[in-house]
């Protein structure tokens, strides 16, 4: 098949006639949301700003350039592929990559070497988002995929977390490494924080989910200004009271209270900003209920009975993936009456 | 694709590594090649059993021709392939037991490699052993060569070797494996990568992505 077609490789096709152009007509009202993707990313980096002062008060300096290196390998990752693609760089300022990046970076160990960082923003960018076809194309949330291939690549590396305030490097002879306040819950490896300490951030984990507080500000921001949708946190909180309370009370000795699984590990992170991401979530208004309450069932299963501590990253992944599903179940009935089924 | 009178014994040869190979463009032999590339070693021998089945099957389909019957041509296929996998399936537990053992049920399951039977009704069943032959060479070499890129890949990051030889730095060892590289996601996100290249490469020929 390339002999006839490599013929000419040089020569263009012929320029095809103009299309005609179509007027849309669309009935009143007209309503302009005066919102472009660059105002909501940016809204987005300003309400994790007080991660990141939370987690530079943690880590000093470590927070810092983890953030950057993976906010520069997800801008560059995107580049790259814009210019294999042949197309404007436009994509790289409206801001999807940065958020990516800080997302990526947050949900990172604080002191993890700086070239996995670096390959978690290329996969993040590169197999979760321009794979697909860049932003609004992508079915997983690309800062999730990135952090799970860099889990399965270096389970060892993900799962070092460094103790708040101390500056060592991790390996080195006085670093201090500590389990996190769900791994010490669930392996009895280590004394169980008091909830104070997990509300305000002075426990290990990923950089930036410490601080529950830092979390619900940027969070509250967000859906004050009606950038994150509220539906989808709720559903997810529901589920975790539900499902954490219920469990408390039929083995108080064996699982925590509701404010423990609430305010630890990466669930005030994931319920603000992973689980509201716009592209991979239901469009549906009860879709994104069911799809916060999915991400919230599947957390708690994963932390009460899976192998693993901790299971944001897992459950919004398998939500993810469970995304057309739910729209189709969940299409809402138009005023008027149900349209026949196509 | 092998047209019955077209292009020679040569053309068909180059297209079976390149342009036709059988892994990156035709997407056939799927099986093996994401169930054995995490080392070298092991995409050579699979590499080599295939060839050696492929063109032989491919001769003694050729050479029957005129004595096959279309309606049970399939069967025949089969019987020749199985037979020559047989054959490698025993000198390869004789005399490379380890790697053998490594490869356990794929050599066996070469028998049902679309890639084999596919050379014998495209090819084979239409041409004269010379063509036949070469391009049962051209497809076991594409073949070989696509798992060689999966295998190299996979085997120096997953596991810092290269044909088992320690080639990364020795701080590499220990902690800085990729772990998926060796496991079976890190075959299907390598093929796609490979295959992607090897369309962009390919797209000034072909024009438009293949």
């Amino acid at each position: 098949m390339s002999d006839t077609d490599s013929a000419s490789p040089t020569s263009q096709p012929p320029p095809k006639s103009e299309p005609p152009r179509e007027f849309l007509v669309g009935s009143a009202p007209h309503m302009a949301l005066g919102r472009s993707t660059p105002s909501v990313m940016f809204d987005v980096v300003l309400a994790m700003v007080p991660l990141l002062i939370a987690a530079i008060v943690l880590y000093r300096g470590w927070a810092v350039i983890l953030t950057i290196t993976t906010v520069a390998a997800c801008l560059l990752t995107e580049a790259i592929f814009n210019a294999c693609r042949k197309q404007s760089q436009s994509s790289l300022l409206d801001g999807s990559a940065i958020v990516t990046g800080m997302i990526l970076a947050f949900s990172l160990p604080p002191k993890l070497p700086l070239y996995m960082a670096v390959i978690g923003g290329v996969v993040a960018i590169g197999l979760g988002k321009a794979v697909f076809g860049g932003l609004g194309q992508n079915l997983f949330n690309p800062a999730m995929v990135g952090r799970a291939f860099l889990m399965a690549c270096f389970p060892v590396a993900m799962t070092t977390w460094a103790q708040p305030g101390d500056l060592a490097t991790v390996g080195s002879v006085d670093a201090v490494t500590k389990a996190t306040p769900l791994a010490a819950a669930k392996f009895g490896s280590d004394v169980v924080p008091i909830t104070k300490d997990l509300f305000l951030g002075n426990v290990s984990g990923s950089l930036g989910e410490a601080s529950a507080l830092a979390c619900l500000i940027g969070g509250i921001y967000l859906l004050l200004r009606g950038t994150a949708n509220w539906r989808a946190p709720l559903g997810m909180l529901v589920a975790v009271v539900l499902f954490a309370g219920i469990a408390h009370q039929l083995a108080p000795d064996r699982y925590q209270g509701v404010l423990f699984y609430l305010n630890s590990g990466a669930l005030m992170f994931g319920m603000f900003f992973i689980v509201t991401d716009y592209v991979g979530a239901p469009l549906t208004p009860i879709g994104r209920l069911l799809f916060g309450f999915g991400a919230g069932i599947l957390v708690m299963i994963i932390r009460l009975f899976g192998g693993y501590p901790e299971g944001v990253m897992y459950s919004v992944l398998i939500m993810n993936a469970l995304t057309p599903l739910i729209e189709r179940w969940t299409v809402p009935e138009p005023f008027g009456g149900k349209v026949a089924a196509a | 694709m092998a047209d019955e009178n077209g292009n020679g014994a040569l053309q068909q040869f180059k297209d079976g590594v390149l342009s036709d190979n059988p892994v990156l463009v035709q997407l056939l032999g799927m099986c093996p090649t994401l169930a054995i590339t995490n080392s070298v070693e092991n995409a050579l021998v699979m590499g080599a059993a295939a060839s050696f089945v492929v063109i032989c099957s491919n001769m003694i389909t050729s050479l029957l021709r005129p004595l096959i019957h279309p309606h049970v041509r399939i069967l025949i296929f089969t019987l020749t392939i199985a037979t020559f996998v047989t054959l490698a399936d025993r000198f390869l537990a004789a005399n490379m037991y380890k790697v053998s053992k490594q490869l356990g049920a794929f050599i066996p399951l070469i028998i049902v490699n679309c890639m084999i039977i596919c050379r014998a009704e495209v090819c084979a069943i239409k041409s004269g052993p010379l063509k036949s032959f070469c391009d049962a060479c051209g497809i076991g070499i594409g073949f070989t060569m696509a798992l060689v890129i999966l295998g190299v890949v996979r085997e120096i990051l997953g596991n810092g070797t290269l044909l088992n030889y320690r080639i990364m730095p020795e701080a590499f060892y220990g902690t800085h494996e990729w772990v998926i590289m060796v496991l079976p996601p890190g075959a299907f996100l390598v093929l796609g990568i490979v295959i992607g290249v090897s369309n962009f490469i390919r797209q000034d020929k072909a024009g438009g992505a293949a």
